[in-house]
């Protein structure tokens, strides 16, 4: 069980200079190490005693991992890249204003200071089971307490649930999948450049694992290719307090319009599924069609096909079929 | 070394919640070892294969050139539950072992295939076959003490030859069919933890300690497959015992075999004439 201290166990505390003294560290302790990015999500994990790593690996003095860079080609961001910088920047606000108004959203001003672009993406799922020390499948147990006739599931899965029924929290994500965002991943054997929505891992593959990332990679960068600069960007967030919360759901999306129809688009929504979810059916339904009502109606209720709700979060079916609508309908308002 | 691996469950007791992953490598090694020593032995010692005198030579008379021993239905059983035990092993231990993909629907649809194939083998078995013809009786105790003696330089009659099934056959058997109601057991109980389409799911039919503890015997049971199935390869693979093997693919084996490995009176095949050996003995068309 959680046991909120305040005083983190020992370890000890590496801090790297470079990214290559990173994933140095990082091989030579393996699975014993914690990489810290802003450490709002570690020093949860930490002072909670949940877990005990004996090592770790602090990113904050890696200058490299750090800033905004414009190419030809797009914009890429270091991994410890503040949310705050990115929600400033010019660039990104001018050409890719998803991913502004996305991490404009999260948590407080406060935190956007101190979480980093990296942190955010890889941050673990919200669910108070699993993060007060249960034994549940995504622990290494053999139950999810979530998905129990009397668990509490209000903010947890209603698609891709296979045993543990939690949710991926970030915000920035679903705007980075519909901006076709790579993510650079540093490995013991060199560079790996994987597509955003591929970066997750659901419980059917891996149930103790949120992303691809093995215990001696590291998360370096973000490339946006220019490919959806400029587009027609929608986001939206829902939470229970806006000043400041974890989605209950959020939604992104990329249009291209021609004239008022839709002659390409990228669609993803975030906190209805253990990984992010990119809506390829509903995108390829509502290409060439009119960006009006009638099709965000359609996307909707085509979005929400398989749900499963679990026993207090059936509101998540109408919500997301909304959002999605919105998302649609709202790429002609963003024009 | 811990061969469990426990928690703290919600109410602050300590509950085991599985094995030790560990012991996914303990029965690897220890089937590879079993071919390793059982090759040595048979390379170095070369133990002759010596039988005692046939008291039915007679027997022998009229027995078919292929000598039926499985039939049909027993050969898709078997295989069936070899394909749906590859399966299982597989779904369960290579995503613990890193080999990740999505498992769980695969593992529990394998699982009730392997169920209902076992299901169909009791009954069949049971009601169909010779069903007495896999358990160790008393020339096969009597058999197996007279091998060991000899092994050890002692003086002891020569062994007969095996019935239907050599004693190794009939353990081996035995143990699987241990492990296999074993795992049977707790995986169906816990196909009402996982959501299946087919269950309703109740996480709360039994305690935490009762779950983890079943868990633990699906573990220990299913871990024990894996140096069951390694053995079982193995000898199936083995040059000397191909006929066999051969036999469950084909259905029978050769005459040739049959009289040089088995005794025609505790293996009465249809064709041979009775004896006083075999008298009383079901006459086998293949089970």
């Amino acid at each position: 069980m959680a046991i909120i201290r305040d005083v983190m166990p020992a370890f000890d505390l590496l801090q790297p200079s470079s990214t290559v003294e990173a994933q140095q560290l990082l091989e030579q302790n393996g699975a014993d190490a914690w990489v810290m990015a802003g450490g709002l999500d570690s020093f949860d994990w930490l002072k909670d005693r949940i877990k005990k790593p004996k090592v770790l690996v602090d990113l904050s003095g890696v200058d490299e991992l750090k800033g905004i860079r414009v190419n030809g080609e797009g914009v890429e961001i270091g991994a410890m890249t503040t949310l705050t910088e990115i929600a400033n920047h010019d660039e990104i606000k001018k050409n890719y204003g998803v991913l502004s108004q996305a991490v404009e959203l999260v948590a407080s001003p406060q935190i956007r200071n101190q979480g980093t672009i990296g942190g955010n993406v890889s941050q673990d799922v919200r669910c108070w089971y699993y993060r007060d020390g249960w034994p549940c499948y995504r622990a290494g147990g053999n139950l999810c307490y979530a998905d129990t006739p009397v668990g509490r599931n209000r903010e947890h899965a209603i698609f891709g649930a296979n045993r543990c029924v939690a949710v991926h929290p970030s915000d920035s994500v679903p705007a980075l999948i519909v901006l076709d965002a790579k993510f650079v991943v540093q490995t013991a054997k060199g560079v790996r450049v994987v597509d955003a929505e591929d970066y997750f891992v659901g419980p059917e593959t891996d149930i103790t694992r949120i992303n691809m990332l093995e215990p001696d990679d590291l998360l370096t960068a973000i490339r946006i290719p220019n490919t959806w600069a400029g587009a027609n960007f929608y986001f939206e967030k829902v939470r229970d307090r806006n000043v400041w919360d974890f989605p209950l759901m959020n939604v992104a999306s990329a249009t291209k319009l021609s004239g008022g129809t839709i002659s390409d688009i990228r669609l993803a929504v975030n906190a209805v599924s253990p990984r992010p979810m990119r809506l390829k059916a509903v995108e390829d339904a509502v290409r060439g069609k009119l960006a009006n009502a009638d099709t965000g109606e359609m996307a909707g209720k085509m979005a929400v096909v398989g749900a499963a709700p679990l026993q207090f979060n059936a509101y998540k079916v109408p919500l997301m079929r909304n959002l999605v609508k919105r998302a649609i309908t709202g790429a002609r308002g963003a024009a | 070394m811990s061969f469990l691996q426990w928690a703290t469950s919600p109410w602050g007791q300590s509950v085991p919640i599985h094995i030790a992953w560990t012991l996914i490598w303990i029965a690897a090694i220890t089937g590879f070892c079993f071919m390793v020593v059982h090759s040595l032995y048979l390379i170095i010692v070369k133990p002759p294969k010596r039988f005692a005198e046939r008291k039915a030579e007679a027997a022998a008379v009229g027995i078919p050139e292929r000598v039926p021993r499985h039939t049909l239905a027993a050969r898709l059983f078997h295989w069936i539950m070899a394909a749906s035990m590859i399966a299982l092993l597989i779904t369960a231990f290579l995503p613990k072992v890193g080999v990740q993909f999505d498992w769980v629907a695969y593992h529990w649809i394998a699982g009730l295939v392997l169920t209902a194939s076992i299901l169909f083998h009791v009954v069949h078995s049971t009601f169909f076959l010779d069903f007495r013809s896999i358990w160790p009786d008393r020339t096969d105790l009597l058999d197996a003490k007279s091998r060991a003696l000899r092994f050890f330089g002692k003086d002891a009659p020569l062994p007969g030859r095996f019935a239907k099934y050599p004693l190794e056959n009939k353990l081996y058997h035995g143990v699987v069919m241990i492990a296999g109601v074993a795992v049977i057991a707790t995986g169906l109980f816990m196909m009402k933890r996982v959501e299946t389409g087919i269950l309703v799911r109740n996480p709360y039919l039994f305690s935490d300690m009762t779950w983890g503890m079943m868990y633990v015997l699906h573990g220990l049971a299913g871990v024990g497959f894996i140096a069951l199935t390694i053995m079982h390869i193995y000898m199936g693979v083995r040059p000397e015992k191909l006929p066999i093997t051969k036999s469950m693919i084909f259905g029978w084996m050769s005459r040739d075999f049959y009289l040089e490995e088995h005794d025609t009176g505790r293996w009465a095949v249809n064709g041979a004439p009775k004896t006083d050996a075999n008298r009383g003995l079901a006459a086998s068309d293949g089970d």
